[in-house]
């Protein structure tokens, strides 16, 4: 059965925010994997570290799977170290940098979104390193998607709602939007808890600034693709956290998942439900990842 | 490591066959090139090269004593990966000295097929920390790491202290500022990306609007920069466009610079650098001689000792727009 997912939340919400998604999702949302951890920026991780051991046993309390996603780009010792320190527990790691999939060579894990695999052979070699379950780039074409998903010996993955992430860098756009420098950020990213609106000189919407990642403006939603993705052999559908009703956003995709409701209403229930956001999904109908391609 | 190599090894573009000979008659020890496909990452019309043209220049920089690398950088499509094998064993055959890789899958097809040749790991692999690069020499054999750049000079330094291969960093050109090869803004905008098409805002996405006074630089349908009409418009590419954020218009992530570290080179040496980069295989072959003729002028004198040359003005005046930047070498840059 298609399983759905949450996938780690990118943008630096205050703790008690944090707590209050993981919580609902634990009681409410029909969600049977969580993935936590700090992806973006390792300056935030201090600051809600405390809460973890208690979100973990409250999801694993209420039989949903527990995954801690590494950071996507490391570069200092500290950052290598706490991701060396948590590829030794016991809880399933999800790497988004190939030094943590170095480290867990051998070992149980998940390849996540910000590794590329983009062809049969890096599948291939991933699994052998000891992945279980494959994210497939957000950028990657429908054709793409069902070839890697119909030849995978293991589990796949695809985000199906959500801001996509467009890119990484070493310079937080957060703090140079306000002026600030990266080692002196006071955190302004706390004041955009759905990112920074950055839009063309014309007003029209382009993009989001989540500290040093770089997000789309609309929401990726997949729902009319969803049964073809099935069908292909995709077997994890991914959520990405937003401030929005994410209970709400899973309840949809678990009925379009099971059948229970096609996915042209679903994407009328899911507007009303996400609000003003436009939805885009460009990449897997293998166009501009901005555009809305009526599939 | 080559022993004719004086200071550190210069590592020069070559767009086309003409730009190959001009860059080593310019004294590059290295020049890296690609074919003329979707194989590496300057997939633009009118460059590249050919087999013919590969085997051509190879033996014209072997008998000048310079190496000639091949960028097969791009990560290869599901369902298409032969093509790219095919690029790999065309390289081995035309006797290139190494190859310049950045996928998974294609480090180890070419370690299988063609264990003798050289495999540097290209900078889309974005390879930032020793833990990574071990495990690209342990995995695949590289012999050399293009590193990212997001490092500032000490870290260089601390992280070459602790690999085992060599390090080539990138000195001059035009630059993003993302992560290599995890960036998707060209293809958000254009649908082409520099993942598996190999470019960034392609040209044929490029055109500009007259609004009044002003002039817009669009990238298809999304507007990238307005400019008064009798001011120079940079290149339209996503990560030096003007954006508005909290009402206040900006290049939000990098104005349109480009990377000249002349003036850290010798801080680079003492960090144990291996090789100096010069971005820019799609430039003219009078820029490449320009760039090589100042590069190599500096390196011979840093070599001998000598106090930096008056040939490094000569590069702050080619920068791009006449506007340079450290880039991430320098701390502040974050």
């Amino acid at each position: 059965m298609s399983k759905l997912t949450l996938g780690p939340l990118f943008f630096h919400w205050k703790p008690e925010q944090r707590r209050d998604l993981y919580f609902r999702i634990a009681d409410e949302a029909p969600i049977d994997c969580v993935y936590i951890g700090e992806v973006v920026c390792s300056k935030r991780e201090p600051m809600y570290y405390d809460d973890l051991p208690e979100i973990i046993e409250r999801l694993q309390a209420s039989g949903k799977q527990v995954v801690l996603s590494t950071l996507a780009l490391i570069t200092s010792d500290r950052e290598m170290a706490a991701i060396a320190d948590r590829c030794g527990d016991e809880m399933m790691i999800e790497a988004n940098d190939v030094s943590a999939i170095s480290l867990l060579q051998g070992r149980p894990h998940i390849t996540g979104p910000f590794i590329n695999v983009f062809n049969e052979p890096t599948l291939d070699f991933m699994v052998r390193q000891g992945s279980v379950r494959v994210n497939l780039p957000v950028e990657l074409p429908g054709t793409s998607i069902k070839t890697l998903a119909g030849m995978s010996p293991v589990e796949t993955e695809v985000l199906v709602f959500g801001r996509q992430p467009l890119s990484v860098s070493m310079r937080c756009y957060h703090s140079r939007a306000y002026g600030l420098h990266k080692d002196s950020c006071q955190f302004v990213c706390e004041t955009d808890p759905d990112g920074l609106a950055a839009n063309q000189l014309n007003g029209n919407a382009l993009l989001r600034v989540n500290g040093t990642q770089t997000m789309s403006h609309g929401y990726a939603v997949l729902l009319r693709e969803l049964a073809e993705l099935q069908a292909a052999g995709v077997t994890h559908f991914r959520l990405s956290p937003q401030v929005t009703d994410m209970v709400r956003v899973a309840e949809i995709y678990r009925s379009v998942l099971d059948g229970d409701l096609d996915a042209e209403a679903a994407e009328a229930l899911l507007h009303n439900a996400t609000g003003p956001v436009p939805f885009v999904n460009g990449f897997v109908h293998g166009r501009e990842g901005m555009a809305w391609a009526d599939a | 490591m080559r022993d004719n190599i004086p200071y550190m090894e210069l590592v020069c573009p070559a767009g086309t066959p003409a730009a190959l000979r001009t860059a080593i008659d310019a004294g590059a020890d290295t020049v890296y090139c690609g074919f003329r496909d979707c194989t590496n990452a300057r997939n633009y019309p009118g460059l590249n090269f050919d087999a013919k043209e590969l085997r051509e220049g190879v033996a014209y920089a072997h008998a000048k004593g310079s190496w000639v690398l091949v960028a097969i950088n791009t990560f290869p499509r599901a369902g298409e990966v032969s093509h790219w094998h095919r690029a790999i064993d065309t390289a081995a055959e035309c006797g290139a000295d190494a190859v310049i890789l950045a996928d998974i899958g294609l480090l180890d097809y070419a370690m299988r097929t063609h264990p003798n040749l050289r495999r540097h790991l290209s900078v889309q692999a974005a390879a930032s920390n020793p833990t990574s690069i071990d495990f690209y020499r342990e995995t695949f054999g590289i012999s050399r790491v293009v590193l990212p750049r997001v490092l500032a000079v000490d870290e260089v330094a601390s992280l070459i202290s602790r690999m085992k291969v060599e390090a080539e960093v990138f000195a001059f050109g035009s630059l993003g500022t993302m992560v290599e090869g995890r960036c998707y803004l060209s293809s958000y905008i254009t649908g082409r990306s520099p993942s598996s098409d190999g470019v960034c805002a392609p040209a044929e996405f490029v055109n500009y609007r007259e609004d009044g006074a002003y002039m817009e630089s669009c990238l298809g349908q999304v507007v990238m920069n307005r400019y008064a009409k009798n001011e120079n418009a940079a290149y339209p590419t996503p990560c030096k466009c003007r954006l508005v954020t909290n009402d206040n218009a900006s290049y939000l992530f990098e104005e349109p610079v480009g990377l000249n570290a002349v003036s850290i080179l010798p801080q680079l040496k003492a960090a144990g650098v291996t090789a100096l980069k010069i971005e820019g295989r799609q430039r003219s072959r009078a820029y490449v001689g320009q760039v090589v003729t100042a590069f190599r002028t500096v390196l011979d004198a840093l070599a001998r000792g000598e106090p930096m040359p008056d040939a490094a003005g000569e590069l702050h005046r080619i920068a791009e727009g006449g506007r340079e930047t450290l880039s991430a070498y320098k701390k502040g840059w974050r």
